[in-house]
């Protein structure tokens, strides 16, 4: 059925390779999941009223006491734990996502003009990213964070949570996207498909998006994988500090920090649950990561 | 001394076993140098590393037998191949810039090769790589062996390789394709050097090239190989000079001569398509649009005075950094409708002048003019400029000449599309068909992107490309260095038939002498960025005027005339 | 050389000028720093005299550089939460930091780069599919949860060691150590584990990446070919390559430990800069801010300034100049 795609093509390569196609599969099922969590989900944890104390506590349906309403149980609210990962991993995979992107369109344009044109553009674009660097991504999305707590009101703040967050993570990934776009825009820039375009007279727009674009299109899509892995660890570490989403909104992060409360008593459900799935989604992502790396840096196998 | 009997090596993989070398025999005798040669994928490499032991995973040998005197070699436990490496078998690279550790001496890395393989002191040892480097052709090397390789010049860098593979007194040397980073001068030192330690050490040398004329030069005989099948084997003269098997009659066919020039060359399967009979309806679309767009007299170009600085490094805080002059008071003219070849060696500024010519790099001084058109320099030019179209130019490396990432009707589309000569998508593609039959490829590679071509397939996509631009100035910039020798002829075949038809001018550029001889009228000769000679082709061939220009002469190996 | 020295420590100086003004800009712009530092009593004129009297009212740059050269003069100024000296808080705080740090990035240093070389050297064996497995499923942990699984497993469960806190210190001069007491490494064991995992994944992989380029290149064929013993092969030739990149990252991730020490710290309650830096974000105690990134920018960049003269140690190229 698949003879008509060529061996070593990343499809066929994908197509045989077990464990990007289990990655992938997971990582399709947590996503749709996650899309359609106000569909599949049995409650909606942001509504009050979907929810009671009475139910609190509640084991995993496995264990003695749980009910079949929960299959893995409930929080100290009372709150369905699937409904609350569901839509937990909703929150985090939106801004993971939505970051990852913002982060990709600046960092890309920025290391594509950097390496294209070179001279004084790159060296301001370069010095800037030094700086980036010499304030690591989590210290960078902490510290747009706490810009934001300063700047904006308080009223306004609690609406703003998601974008704010989003924006740091974004703001704070853009320069592995910038840097690895310059260092591949400045080999392909002097192959001679280039010249050739240059020799014509085509736009250096044209150049860019055109000619130099598809060909670095490999390595970014390994950033990009791997970067929306640090996004959503980025995400869970900033909630977990306290300093992402309320507990009312919870991501995954939130989630694990509530669940930390429970680490000492015996209601394991809450803290590893969400734990465990987080780990499986980063994981699957990162595997899948890996595989664009071997298919792209064919040298590293 | 070594004999290699049936040698089969396979490379397993998932889709069952490739077999590189199949039943190849030979033998190398002490003191003999035995040349083994074959274009790209003939499995050259392969039975140098399999008779050395280092085979790429996952390669295996397969069948046959490999003996060094009374040794077999396929019988030797990984230690003790590794014992035998250096001790008995040694090996040299291509490229002497990258077969050295940059982190260690010379000196570290002589001795730590004797040591390896002789109980000795490390004095004794020290004094050995000495006595070794002076007697190759290394001056004051009591001092230079404590340098570092980056210090040395790349010549001078492959006698240190030289001497590492010699330093343990070996029975047999591999020379994978030794001389091919090295300009001429230098390899025919380099060359000299294996000549003479085959004969006073009796040192075996497989001496593995791609290079007919090295091969003529040094070897005693020769292995011609094809898709890992031994071809032919004998007395280099024999086999070289009056070849037997029909591969070794058209291979020799197509290296093209120093000595004369040939009208065409004669490429097997290509005979029937020569330009008398040629299938009228091919391509013939194609040749009338260009020839309409040619009616305007041929178009010359001339260069007055040109010089190209480039920024050197910074070193020092105080001194200004030292410009690097790639070309110094450069004048030269391309007659309207002819060929014009530059020679040069590496570093001469051959490309840095078809860069300025293109715009690509701004000189510092001097004027460009293609025919009444003045061109100015650098980032000055337009890209509106009417020289961005009259002016093209072929690539050396036909594989990173064309974008991988887009279908080749895209990519000869876009000239059309670019200079305004055809908007209508259908209408291009028409003409696009038409051009890759002009050139001798199929229609139907429009739909097929780059990496589905070879090489010499490649070229002729990066021709077209050219002439969908309606060029009146061609440069060719090495146009058939990457290829293998047959391929070689069939695209310089082409572009003569191209130039011939549209009244083409060209500046043909190659380092390779004998392949600007079949393909120009007049010549350059460039070394250090300056013009040392110019005239007319067999003016320069036969009465070479300057000093360097009868050396490179001299020095270019060639197969003798009377063979 | 002096050149190429002079060139980094330029661009050094500007990343800490970016950095100082990035400061700045939180100090000037965040929330007003007159309101932060009075009370709701403080009439309007004492705001004013207040606000003249810190320079306020001076022009942009001459705030810059009054605020820069209080900098480098070591005055950091007054936090709005605690109103005590921030470089007191600061450097109460550096030696808990550094010490975890530090013991993190040998940890990850001493596991990864021989991890790096096996799987390098035999990248088919079971092993090295375990490990890289392993370390593929390390990267994909945020270090928070490393901190709770390892507080769960040996605080909580074997009750072996000690989840929060820095337990015995020793006064040496300023400097607070816990390096010197059992109870103090003991103390410190969980968190530099956390903090050391990750980049021990990271410095394995690369070194690997590394080491299998290195292995590939012509000159270890050469010495292949010419019989150089194998471990000398290995270490001589292949990892003193290997390690000219691999220093750049180190250099990098020394960054990457201090920021992550955030999350430790605050998982395991370490007393560090880290701790305070979340309390001051909380509090938007801006000064605190501040001066921590400023602290943070000069620890990077003076760590890839010792980088960048191990180059010179390590690659003759830069060292020794062309003589043909």
């Amino acid at each position: 059925m698949l003879a008509f795609i060529k061996r070593r093509e990343p499809f066929w390569l994908f197509v045989h390779s077990p464990s990007a196609m289990i990655a992938a599969f997971l990582t399709a099922l947590i996503i749709l999941g996650a899309l359609f969590a106000p569909l599949i989900a049995p409650s909606n944890p942001y509504d009050l009223s979907s929810f009671s104390l009475m139910d609190g506590l509640l084991p995993p349906v496995w264990q003695d006491g749980g009910r079949s309403a929960f299959l893995l149980g409930t929080d100290d609210q009372g709150r369905d734990m699937i409904s609350s990962i569901l839509y937990g991993a909703r929150l985090s995979l939106v801004i993971g996502l939505t970051a990852m992107v913002i982060a990709t369109v600046l960092g890309v344009g920025l290391g594509l003009a950097a390496g294209y044109f070179g001279g004084r553009f790159d060296a301001v674009i370069m010095r800037i990213a030094d700086v980036q660097l010499a304030l690591p991504a989590i210290l960078t999305a902490l510290l747009i964070d706490g810009i934001a707590r300063g700047i904006l009101p308080t009223e306004i703040q609690q609406n703003m949570r998601v974008t704010v967050l989003t924006l740091a993570i974004a703001l704070s990934l853009w320069v592995n996207f910038a840097r690895t776009a310059r260092a591949s825009t400045f080999v392909e820039k002097n192959k001679e498909y280039v010249e050739a375009a240059i020799i014509m007279g085509q736009h250096p727009l044209r150049i860019m998006l055109i000619q130099i674009l598809p060909n670095i299109v490999g390595p970014l899509l390994v950033i990009m994988t791997v970067d929306l892995a640090s996004a959503i660890l980025l995400e869970a570490t900033l909630s977990f500090l306290g300093i992402g989403l309320p507990a009312d909104s919870p991501s995954l992060g939130t989630l694990i920090r509530i669940g930390m409360q429970f680490l000492l008593s015996g209601e394991w459900w809450i803290l590893w649950i969400p734990t465990v799935f987080l780990i499986v989604l980063v994981v699957a992502i990162n595997v899948l990561g890996d595989f664009l790396r071997d298919i792209f840096n064919p040298g590293l196998r | 001394m070594l004999t290699v009997q049936d040698l089969t090596v396979r490379f397993p993989s998932r889709f069952g076993d490739f077999t590189a070398i199949k039943g190849v025999s030979l033998s190398v005798a002490p003191g003999e140098i035995h040349g083994l040669v074959g274009e790209s994928g003939a499995g050259k490499s392969t039975i140098g590393a399999a008779v050395i032991g280092l085979l790429q995973s996952p390669g295996y040998v397969a069948e046959g037998s490999m003996t060094l005197q009374d040794t077999d070699l396929r019988t030797l436990s990984t230690d003790q191949a590794h014992k035998m490496r250096g001790k008995r078998i040694s090996m040299i690279f291509q490229d002497p810039q990258t077969s050295l550790n940059p982190l260690m001496t010379v000196q570290d890395q002589l001795v730590e090769t004797i040591q390896a393989h002789e109980d000795i002191s490390k004095t004794q040892a020290r004094k050995r790589a000495i006595d070794l480097l002076e007697e190759i052709g290394i001056k004051n090397a009591e001092t230079r062996i404590r340098a570092y390789p980056h210090q040395f010049s790349g010549g001078m860098r492959q006698r240190v390789v030289i001497a590492l593979a010699l330093c343990t007194d070996p029975d047999l040397i591999i020379a994978d394709e030794p001389t091919t980073a090295l300009d001429v001068a230098v390899q025919s030192q380099v060359l000299g050097l294996i000549r003479r330690l085959a004969d006073t050490r009796q040192i075996g040398f497989l001496l593995i090239t791609h290079d007919i004329g090295v091969i003529a030069q040094i070897a005693d005989r020769v292995t011609v190989l094809r898709h890992g099948i031994v071809m032919e084997t004998g007395k280099t003269a024999q086999v070289l000079g009056k070849p037997k098997n029909p591969y070794t009659v058209d291979l020799m066919k197509a290296v093209p001569p120093l000595d004369r020039r040939l009208d065409r060359f004669l490429v097997p399967g290509e005979d029937r398509k020569s330009d008398t009979d040629r299938d009228q309806a091919k391509g013939d679309k194609a040749e009338k649009w260009l020839l309409a767009g040619q009616k305007d007299p041929a178009t010359g170009l001339a260069i007055n005075d040109l010089s190209v600085r480039f920024v050197g490094e910074r070193t020092s805080l105080w001194r200004k950094p030292k410009p690097f002059i790639a070309l110094n008071n450069v004048s030269l003219d391309v007659r309207p409708g002819t060929i014009m070849g530059l020679v040069g060696e590496s570093g001469s500024g051959k490309s840095t002048l078809a860069k300025a010519i293109t715009g690509l790099v701004k000189p510092a001084l001097g004027t460009i003019r293609l025919q009444d058109l003045d061109l100015p320099h650098g980032r000055d030019r337009g890209r509106h400029h009417p020289s961005r179209r009259l002016i093209q130019m072929v690539f050396q490396d036909p594989f990173s000449s064309l974008n991988a990432r887009h279908r080749i009707g895209y990519i000869l589309g876009e000239p059309l599309l670019h200079y305004g000569f055809e908007p209508d998508a259908k209408l291009r593609r028409n003409l696009v068909a038409d051009m890759l039959e002009l050139v001798g490829l199929t229609p139907d590679a429009i739909d097929k992107y780059p990496h589905q071509f070879s090489g010499g397939q490649r070229q002729r996509i990066a021709v077209a490309r050219t002439l969908l631009a309606r060029p009146k100035f061609l440069i060719c910039d090495e146009p058939t260095s990457a290829l293998d020798v047959s391929i070689q002829a069939q695209i310089l075949n082409l572009l003569k038939d191209l130039q011939a038809t549209f009244g083409l001018t060209i500046l043909f550029i190659s380092h390779n002498l004998a392949v600007v001889r079949q393909m120009a009228d007049d010549v350059t000769v460039l070394r250090y960025g300056k013009v040392v000679e110019t005239g007319k082709v067999e003016d320069v061939f036969e009465r070479p005027r300057a000093e360097y220009t009868k050396e490179l002469l001299a020095l270019t190996p060639v197969t003798p005339s009377d063979w | 050389m002096a050149y190429f020295i002079l060139k980094r420590l330029v661009q050094s100086v500007f990343v800490m000028i970016a950095v100082a003004f990035l400061a700045f800009s939180l100090f000037r712009f965040v929330g007003d720093p007159v309101s932060q530092m009075t009370g709701v009593e403080t009439t309007v004129e004492d705001q004013d005299r207040l606000r003249e009297g810190l320079g306020l009212n001076d022009p942009f740059v001459v705030q810059f550089i009054r605020f820069s050269s209080d900098l480098l003069r070591g005055d950091f100024g007054f936090s709005y939460r605690t109103r005590q000296p921030v470089a007191e808080m600061i450097t109460n705080r550096i030696p808990a930091t550094l010490e975890l740090g530090v013991v993190a990035l040998l940890i990850s240093l001493i596991v990864g780069i021989p991890a790096g070389v096996y799987t390098a050297l035999r990248p088919r064996g079971i092993a090295t599919q375990l490990i890289l497995m392993t370390t593929l499923v390390g990267v994909s942990i945020p270090t928070f949860v490393i901190g709770i699984m390892l507080i769960f497993l040996f605080g909580v469960q074997l009750g072996l060691l000690p989840t929060f806190g820095r337990g015995g210190t020793v006064h040496i001069g300023s400097w607070e150590s816990s390096l010197f007491t059992f109870d103090g490494w003991k103390s410190l064991i969980l968190p530099a584990v956390t903090l050391g995992v990750y980049q021990l994944t990271l410095t394995m992989r690369l070194v690997r990446a590394q080491m299998m380029d290195v292995m590939r290149s012509d000159y270890i064929r050469f010495a292949m070919a010419r019989g150089v013993p194998l471990h000398s092969l290995y270490f001589r030739h292949a990892l003193a390559n290997t390690m000219v990149p691999v220093i750049t990252i180190i250099g990098l991730q020394f960054g990457g430990v201090i920021a992550f020490s955030i999350v430790t710290e605050s998982v395991f309650q370490w007393p560090g800069m880290g701790l305070l830096f979340l309390e001051s974000i909380r509090f938007v105690d801006i000064p605190v801010m501040g001066v921590y990134l400023v602290v943070i920018a000069f620890f990077f960049v003076l760590v890839n300034l010792i980088v960048d003269l191990l180059y010179f140690a390590i690659d003759p190229r830069l060292r020794v100049k062309e003589d043909v």
